[in-house]
């Protein structure tokens, strides 16, 4: 019940973590059947309609439902306590955030049991995607889940820049956030602009399914190009709301186990800012074989290429941060250190496929298959599994073990490199992306046949990691404050776990990397900005999650308003949307509740903090 | 351990270059690294240019990257605070401008490319005009000079410039034989794409669909055969012989009209498009795209063989493909195995 109705980002972190963790497993499992299908030609493992299923909501559960709330939980675990903030802007709507994104995913996967996955891929590209190509209620769950689950994204996102915004400590200037803030601010900023998007083409795409409208039905006047553009005004964009935390963490976790401040903040923050908004010029990129024209292949060309330059940027200044360094190498660093070769090479053949005359020829193969999973695994994942690593002392109050964390990394990165690199070559040797089997004797065999050892490998990864937590977990919560001694920012200022209120008094900061100033200065602590006072904390709440419980039975109500029941109560019920707005009472309902009954929350007193 | 991992990372990217230089890699007839036209060369002169600028970035990157690791590992008792650098001016202009350059140097051949690319020969009166119309799951290649619509092999002079006309009556499908030209999606009307290439060799070249189409996406291949001027206008000619054959047995001939012919066609009978086009089948590369024809037998089966194992159950062969089950059709085992006769005797050659 507590984690019901909690409204405290670390507690919500934790929550992100654990449903990310999940819906992550869950990807991961269905990325395993695929590989396992594709291990020799002519395989009959799975038949192919139940492989463009598993293809898809592996996509589709990787991307929204599995890295990006494992982000939001290290933004909301660390976030608040960077900036030397007691939360976020709005806690009441975090919660929120985190419910419909729960039970959004929850919709989304439910697909499984009743009566068929999508199958149109995680683009859901159509006519491919429609009615009449898509029969079962499959696209149903992913346009209608993914809104709900969207809809928690936006409202995180919202709440992130609100918090930047508004909730810095005394002192600390926009110039002297870590970079970790710096970049969730950005992505923040990313998501309010590219999230209306896609909500708004999986709208336009449920009103064809379920109503009968013709946004994209050529027959009745519409265009699968548009759907096209939408979904990749949003797509593209979305690729940087996953890498640009990832180049937080890890400007973060390289400073700290090189002792020596970030190389050239100030440049680190222009080429984020530059990447976001490049990020949105380049969409078309994804569509160069869609037949746009040379000119406006031209185009998407040279902007995308641009984004190599600020990209450089930043992995020169990461390499030239650990020049001149002590640098240690617990399993966080190791982690933040194999992502820059790793993400290095995804980057490079960004570069190549920018390129539209070669991209004719990469498009839609393995080539783009191993790029982005270059991008998102070996970028993202092993910038989420250096934060995780180095960040887990301070939200669980527990050190992960070391030892298992270096078979952890060593096995995963071996796995990925194994799993992915050959397929750079199957793709230039003619193999298309999303094919369910191939035909024997084009020399794919072998390649495959590695490929699906090394994502054996990277599972093993996976379960020494969780293997890790388990054993961690029995031991008794002990970190110190700065458990790794060289901390330079303000979560390594307080206790870990954080106490509720996180920062007695609020800090004054002084400068970038404000606690290692106050260290180098022969501080113990920081300075604080505030006398101990009476600290405002708001009251937990089960309506972000009743709210959500609300959403979720609308739209389960409203994707099946147009079936055929057996039972006549059950047809009722549903085909005059008598489902649809019982949910959407519940939702209303509690909003009203929320407004009507002002809630003041209630304070820690000065007597109980001094009394801990 | 330590040691493991940092031979690998220096040995990735001698990996990389190995592959490339190695270009040998995959079939000639497939692979996108072994270009045998115009339009894949292109394609692959651009990709060598790309990678060998990135080869050159992944390399620097990987040496300093291996300097600082090992150069600036923490000792043991080494604790002194090490010097708090801002950053450097000169620096950080040095990798701003450095792959600016980079890219202006990929850049400029790129927009050239593309624009060369964009070339379609749909007005040039040498070129073949070829309308592709893609299905569920099979290829449908009309030329629209002479007439005629055949299936799933197209038959190109070597060395003309074939003139492409893509559009699909379904869902997206995208047009790609690697080794001869980059792809190209089809659309559905309103957006119809025009592009070209040429086979100078003669040869059988390997087609696919590119993009995800349905559950039988993987088995919608084709071939494109290059052949000789004389081969290819002795083609046409047979091509437009406007008699059909039909089966010897009348009563065969019958049910075959009655029951094929209402969605294929042959010759003059009954084209109307809804399945591919019979005419000479029995001298194609293979049946349904995917069961190679090989009378002997080392890849793949004689073109009898595999006509009877998808009249016998098309939707084993080619999930989710629009093709009735022959038996649910109302023929007997006997007379499916006698129209898989007759075609495979169907030759043009």
């Amino acid at each position: 019940m507590d984690w019901i109705t909690t409204v405290d980002h670390k507690k919500i972190a934790v929550l992100y973590l654990w449903a990310g963790g999940l819906f992550f497993g869950i990807g991961g499992f269905e990325a395993l059947l695929i590989r396992w299908q594709l291990i020799k030609p002519m395989n009959n493992f799975l038949d192919a309609q139940t492989f463009n299923e598993l293809i898809t909501m592996h996509g589709t559960t990787m991307i929204f439902l599995g890295v990006m709330p494992i982000i939001f939980a290290l933004m909301n675990a660390v976030i608040p306590l960077q900036i030397g903030a007691r939360d976020v802007a709005f806690p009441f709507l975090n919660a929120l955030g985190f419910w419909t994104f729960l039970f959004g995913g929850l919709l989304l996967n439910l697909s499984w049991v009743m009566g068929g996955a999508p199958d149109a891929g995680w683009t859901a590209y159509t006519p491919l995607s429609s009615t009449t190509y898509s029969t079962t209620h499959g696209v149903d769950f992913y346009t209608i889940g993914l809104q709900i689950a969207g809809l928690g994204t936006l409202i995180g996102g919202i709440n992130f820049l609100a918090t930047i915004i508004t909730m810095r400590a005394p002192g600390m200037s926009f110039m002297r956030m870590p970079m970790f803030a710096w970049t969730t601010f950005i992505t923040s900023a990313i998501i309010l602009f590219a999230f209306p998007a896609i909500t708004v083409g999986l709208v336009l795409l449920t009103f064809d399914r379920i109503l009968g409208a013709n946004f994209f039905v050529v027959g009745g006047g519409g265009s699968p190009v548009l759907w096209q553009h939408i979904f990749w005004i949003f797509g593209h964009p979305e690729v940087y709301i996953l890498i640009l935390p990832a180049f937080g963490i890890i400007s973060e976790v390289i400073p700290t186990f090189s002792r020596k401040r970030l190389f050239g903040y100030s440049s680190m923050v222009f080429a984020t800012i530059l990447i976001a908004f490049l990020g949105f010029m380049v969409w078309a990129h994804h569509m160069f074989t869609t037949g746009l024209g040379p000119v406006a292949n031209a185009l998407f060309s040279v902007s995308t290429m641009l984004i190599a330059v600020p990209t450089g940027i930043k992995i020169f200044n990461w390499l030239f941060t650990m020049w001149g360094g002590q640098v240690r190498f617990p399993t966080a660093n190791l982690f933040a250190v194999g992502f820059i070769p790793t993400f290095t090479m995804g980057g490079v053949t960004g570069v190549m496929l920018a390129s539209a005359p070669a991209d004719f020829q990469f498009h839609d193969t393995y080539f783009v298959v191993a790029h982005f999973h270059y991008v998102i695994v070996g970028g993202l994942v092993l910038g989420l599994f250096a934060g995780l690593h180095y960040w887990w002392p301070k939200m669980f109050g527990r050190m992960l073990s070391e030892r298992l964390g270096k078979w952890t990394f060593w096995t995963f990165i071996l796995g990925f490199h194994l799993t992915f690199f050959l397929q750079h070559f199957l793709g230039l040797m003619g193999m298309q992306r999303r094919v369910f089997t191939y035909l024997p004797n084009q020399q794919f065999d072998l390649l495959n046949l590695v490929s699906t050892i090394g994502a054996g490998l990277m599972g093993v990864g996976m379960i020494i990691f969780l293997v890790n937590i388990y054993l961690t977990s029995r031991r008794p919560a002990d970190a110190a404050a700065d458990p790794w001694e060289d901390g330079r920012t303000l979560e390594w200022t307080i206790p870990s776990p954080p106490p509720e209120y996180n920062f007695k008094q609020t800090p004054l900061v002084r400068g970038i990397d404000a606690f290692w100033k106050e260290k180098t200065a022969g501080h113990k602590a920081m300075t604080p900005a505030e006398p101990v006072g009476s600290i405002h904390m708001p009251s937990a709440t089960i309506l972000p999650f009743l709210m959500s419980v609300g959403i979720f039975i609308a739209g389960l109500g409203f994707m099946f308003s147009r079936d055929e029941f057996r039972s006549p109560l059950t047809g009722f019920l549903f085909n005059n949307y008598v489902v649809t707005a019982i949910g959407l009472l519940i939702t209303f309902g509690s909003m009203l509740a929320r407004s009507l009954f002002d809630d003041q929350g209630w304070h820690i007193e000065p007597e109980e903090l001094e009394g801990r | 351990m330590r040691i493991t991992g940092q031979a690998v990372k220096r040995l990735l990217p001698v990996t990389v270059f190995c592959g490339f230089l190695l270009a040998g890699c995959g079939r000639e007839d497939l692979s996108v690294l072994r270009p045998q036209g115009p339009a894949a060369e292109s394609s692959f002169g651009l990709m060598k240019l790309s990678i060998s600028i990135m080869i050159v970035v992944l390399l620097i990157v990987f040496s300093i990257a291996a300097y600082v690791i090992i150069r600036f590992r923490r000792k043991a008792g080494q604790n002194e605070i090490p010097e708090q650098i801002e950053g450097s001016f000169k620096l950080e202009v040095l990798w701003t401008v450095i792959p600016l350059i980079l890219v202006i140097v990929l850049a400029i051949p790129t927009v050239k490319a593309v624009f060369a690319a964009g070339d379609d020969h749909a007005n040039d009166k040498d070129a073949i005009k070829v309308k592709v119309t893609g299905h569920q799951y099979w290829w449908e290649f009309e030329y629209t000079d002479y007439g005629i619509t055949t299936a799933q092999d197209l038959i190109i002079p070597a060395g003309k410039d074939i003139a492409f006309e893509l559009t699909t009556t379904d869902v997206l499908h995208s047009f790609w034989v690697p080794s001869l030209s980059g792809k190209m999606d089809t659309n559905p009307d309103g957006t119809t794409n025009r592009f070209s290439f040429s086979a100078p060799n003669e040869g059988v070249y390997r087609g696919k669909c590119a993009e995800l189409c349905g559950p039988s996406h993987g088995f919608m291949e084709f071939k494109v055969k290059s052949v000789s001027e004389e081969a290819f206008q002795e083609w046409l000619g047979k091509m437009k012989a406007p008699v059909a054959v039909l089966p010897e047995d009348p009563a065969l001939a019958e049910k075959f009209r009655a029951q094929c012919l209402s969605c294929h066609a042959v010759g003059d009978q009954n084209d109307i498009g809804r399945g591919p086009n019979l005419t000479g089948i029995g001298s194609r590369e293979s049946v349904a795209g995917i069961l190679l024809n090989d009378e002997t037998g080392v890849e793949g089966a004689s073109v009898e063989e595999n006509l009877k194992t998808w009249l016998r159950d098309p939707e084993s062969v080619k999930p989710g493909n629009r093709m009735p089950n022959p038996k649910d059709l109302g023929l007997s085992d006997t007379e499916i195995d006698g129209i898989a006769e007759y075609l495979a005797n169907y030759k043009l050659d």
